[in-house]
């Protein structure tokens, strides 16, 4: 017993009146947003059209001096191949003789400078390259990668990865890992290292830290912190060092140079 | 008549499963983060599960449910068969094989990325390429919604098409649209850098493109709430729709405003300018129209039935409504939810208060009222009143439907209004962890506390609305009838063209996009300074 209901033949009021209302409204509110709000705010010596332009969101160029503060060169998603062409390991092997006397013969160093041995591909490429850019700067390592080829340093990347991670001399096993290690500092905006470091995930870039020397990790924490190290993309690792405690990066340092064996890939 | 059962059926069991396995992932989302557990030491497994929730809630469950009540609504408002039944079922196995695809890399942790996908962070391809296997799937069913309506207009030329079906339909072309921001986000940035064809991403259009859905999905989720109320309830509690037209204005407005408005997802957001911002909050403003006119014409509609039913007095005839309908109950609890989450969203919308809890727990609590309450809360009604008519058999106890339904409400309540409190404290939102033992947090330590209660209070129910589906397959064989919706009050003598069609009503959907979204876009799109480095997650 349903009702039938007939349709109405004319469009043409719906159309003219739905068309109109929007429009109006449309008008009403850009007046409103981008003439009549953004002159209010008054900012002197502003254009009528340079307010317009502020609140399409054109940017204006920055009055910011970026220079000396340019981040890193390297595209990390593809920076080095998931296999690396057969050659490249040997390759990677003699040119790492001129690395030994600091790395050590097998990657694993017995002054303070950091262990290479069976770090991530990615890794080894990125800060080579970032050192070869001058993004990171070292007095001590610069030089040494200066005249490298990208070719060079796609070799080392592959050599350094394919060395064994021995175990450490230095490990001291049983240093309880430090709240900042496990938890970070939520309220200071610090993640779990390990949630980009391993152990609990790894996130491309970043670097395994276990087994490396107190003082090596305590520098780069520092460096981080005072923004004399500034390779790290989107401030990722400044933003986590700024907000440590002088006593949560003594703290993190050495438990990290403690720990006995780096995890394997 | 409903002739395609079993495809009805298929879709609102994957949907009610995947429900409940995400119900529980929240639940215990609550508890890890709350002062009753300790810190569980991974956040990595927050994000994994918070994930999945996410996915699930969002973009399987309602859009299944959607799609099995819009080829419910075809059949019987039509009185047709389903045209493109085999369609039908490609575009649930699609859906079926996405979520499975998708789910597989986010339980392995590898795209913990939200279902928001967050661009800079990137997780592994399959889990985007999932995600666009169920959207493509609920295409489909775009197309047959807007087949099945042709078909039936060139075969009732000069007739209105019943309000169920002009709904439904009206429905699935907001989606159509305002999921093509989503996969624009996905199809031209997400998935070759996912697929490591690129390696930077631009991260402010990203979000622009995906505020571009984040709006209108609401009201795509809000579709079959709101054809309930107005084609179910009244007939269901024994009265009649107050006015067929504002049932059609309310659909009509919805497809028009409800999308354009998505940058009051991006009120902080640098790349998108303060002119924009306000245009959006303005016609957000406008999208309360369709949603007051229709409070107001379910009430008026209800109080028709009470009056019926020999109620009197200005308010006394509230007493006389069949309270002991689960139905009756559903929409009274949907419409106090409706009314807090509204009344949050009017913060939420405004360009200045959104500043005080833009990103804090707030914003969870108002979703999870409007959706997970209003909008959840009538898909069970919509469950208990067309069960029979799919399994031919009778569903069982009012009494544990109405059980289900008081503790969904108590539980929603329970759970999102000292969420809503922590967030006017501060209380971020996304995080892993808090240490009640700070000072800081201490005095939001027991509104979490109870706040995870209220979730498992929703677990329970959503547990026993699932056994009381399950029951039903194997209740008394029964035969209910044919599917009805409501009759209006007054049918109009004449529909106006307008209100029978969608041509006008798209047109200014996408001129209102051209308008809103095409400098934001454009300027973000044509520069080549706004990209960043991705960040992988889940992976070495
Ligand atoms: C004279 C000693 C010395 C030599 C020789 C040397 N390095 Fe270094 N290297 C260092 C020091 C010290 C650092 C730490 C720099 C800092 O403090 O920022 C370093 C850092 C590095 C790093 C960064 C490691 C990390 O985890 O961030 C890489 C990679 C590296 N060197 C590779 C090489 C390669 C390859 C060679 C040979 C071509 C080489 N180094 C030669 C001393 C040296
Ligand atoms: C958001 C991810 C993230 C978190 C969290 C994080 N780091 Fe880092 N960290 C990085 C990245 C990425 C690098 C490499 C930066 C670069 O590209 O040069 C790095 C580098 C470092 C380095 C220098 C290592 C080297 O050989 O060059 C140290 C030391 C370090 N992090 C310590 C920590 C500690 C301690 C914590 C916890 C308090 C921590 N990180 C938390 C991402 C993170
Ligand atoms: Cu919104």
């Amino acid at each position: 017993m349903e009702e039938e209901t007939e349709l109405a033949s004319s469009n043409k009021s719906w159309v003219v009146s739905a068309v109109g209302i929007t429009l109006v409204l449309f008008a009403v509110s850009a007046l409103l947003g981008f003439i009549i709000f953004p002159a209010a705010e008054g900012r002197e010596s502003e254009s009528l059209w340079a307010s317009i332009c502020r609140a399409a969101g054109l940017p204006v160029s920055s009055t910011v001096n970026t220079e000396g503060i340019q981040g890193t060169k390297v595209a990390i998603a593809n920076a080095v191949p998931s296999i690396p062409p057969g050659e490249s390991i040997g390759r990677g092997a003699t040119l790492a003789q001129q690395c030994a006397i600091c790395h050590g013969p097998t990657g694993v160093s017995r002054a303070d400078a950091p262990n290479l041995a069976g770090q991530y591909p990615t890794v080894t490429y990125k800060q080579l390259r970032d050192f070869k850019d001058h993004v990171r700067v070292s007095a001590v390592m610069s030089p040494f990668a200066e005249h490298l080829t990208e070719e060079n340093i796609q070799d080392l990347a592959a050599y350094y990865a394919s060395l064994q991670r021995i175990e450490l001399k230095t490990a001291k096993p049983g240093v309880a890992a430090p709240t900042i290690v496990v938890s970070g500092a939520p309220l200071r905006g610090i993640a779990p290292c390990g949630s980009c470091h391993g152990a609990i995930e790894n996130k491309l870039g970043s670097p395994w830290l276990e087994g490396q020397s107190v003082v090596y990790l305590r520098n780069q924490l520092e460096a981080f912190a005072q923004g004399s190290r500034r390779n790290d993309v989107n401030e990722q690792m400044r933003n986590v060092a700024r907000a440590m405690t002088q006593e949560e990066i003594e703290a993190a340092a050495q438990y990290y140079a403690s720990k006995p064996h780096p995890p394997e890939i | 008549m409903l002739h395609s059962r079993k495809l009805i059926l298929a879709h609102f069991w994957l949907a009610f499963i995947a429900f409940g396995a995400a119900l529980l992932l929240g639940a215990w989302q609550m508890f890890v983060r709350s002062p009753l557990s300790g810190w569980i030491s991974n956040p990595e497994w927050y994000y994994r599960s918070l994930t999945a929730h996410g996915t699930v809630m969002g973009y399987v469950f309602p859009t299944l449910v959607a799609m099995g009540f819009g080829y419910a609504i075809t059949e019987s408002s039509l009185k047709q068969n389903l045209i493109g039944r085999r369609w039908a079922w490609a575009g649930f196995l699609l859906i079926l094989m996405g979520s499975v695809v998708a789910m597989v890399p986010v339980s392995m942790g590898l795209a913990s990325v939200l279902y928001t996908f967050y661009p800079p962070m990137i997780g592994n391809p399959l889990y985007y390429i999932g995600v666009v296997l169920v959207v493509v799937g609920s295409w489909i069913w775009v197309g047959l919604m807007s087949i099945n309506l042709r078909i039936w207009k060139k075969a009732h030329p000069g007739e209105a098409v019943p309000l169920a079906m002009f709904a439904n339909v009206a429905g699935s072309y907001l989606w159509a649209w305002t999921a093509v921001g989503a996969a624009l986000e996905l199809l031209l940035q997400i998935i070759p850098v996912s697929l490591g064809l690129k390696s930077t991403i631009d991260a402010g259009l990203a979000r622009v493109f995906f505020s571009w859905t984040l709006h209108a999905i609401v009201y795509f989720w809000l579709m079959p709430t709101y054809i309930a109320y107005y084609t179910i309830v009244p007939r269901a509690i024994g009265g009649r729709l107050y006015s067929d037209t504002m049932g059609r204005i309310s659909f009509i407005l919805f497809l028009v405003v409800a999308m354009p408005i998505g940058i009051h997802h991006a009120f902080a957001d640098p790349q998108v300018g303060a002119g924009f911002k306000f245009i959006h909050s303005a016609f957000t403003a406008l999208v309360a129209l369709p949603t007051l006119l229709t409070v107001f014409t379910i009430c008026a509609s209800v109080e028709i039935a009470a009056r019926l039913r020999g109620g009197r007095g200005p308010f006394g005839w509230v007493t006389a409504l069949p309270w002991k309908n689960p139905i009756m109950l559903a929409v009274a609890f949907s419409f106090v939810m409706l009314g807090f989450g509204g009344a949050g969203g009017l913060i939420n919308m405004s360009y200045q208060l959104d500043t005080t809890i833009h990103n804090t727990q707030w914003i969870t609590g108002h979703f999870h009222l409007i959706f997970g309450g209003a909008i959840v809360i009538m898909y069970f009604a919509i469950a208990y009143d067309l069960w029979p008519h799919l399994t031919g058999r009778s569903l069982g106890s009012e009494w544990l439907m109405r059980t289900q339904l008081w503790l969904w409400f108590i539980g929603m309540i329970i759970t999102t209004f000292p969420w809503h409190y922590v967030g006017i404290l501060g209380m971020p939102r996304r995080m892993a962890f808090f240490d009640y033992t700070s000072p800081a947090l201490q005095p939001e330590a027991l509104s979490v506390a109870i706040s995870a209660f209220g979730g498992f209070i929703l677990v329970i129910s959503g547990f026993l609305f699932l056994a009381i589906l399950y029951r039903g397959q194997f209740g008394e064989r029964n035969e209910p009838g044919s599917y009805s919706f409501a009759q209006a009050l007054h049918m109009p003598q004449k529909v106006p063209a307008a209100l029978n069609g969608y041509a006008l009503w798209v047109a200014l959907m996408i001129g209102l996009t051209v308008t809103n979204y095409g400098y934001p876009i454009l300027q973000l799109a044509l520069r080549n300074d706004t990209s960043v480095p991705a960040v992988y997650v889940g992976v070495q």
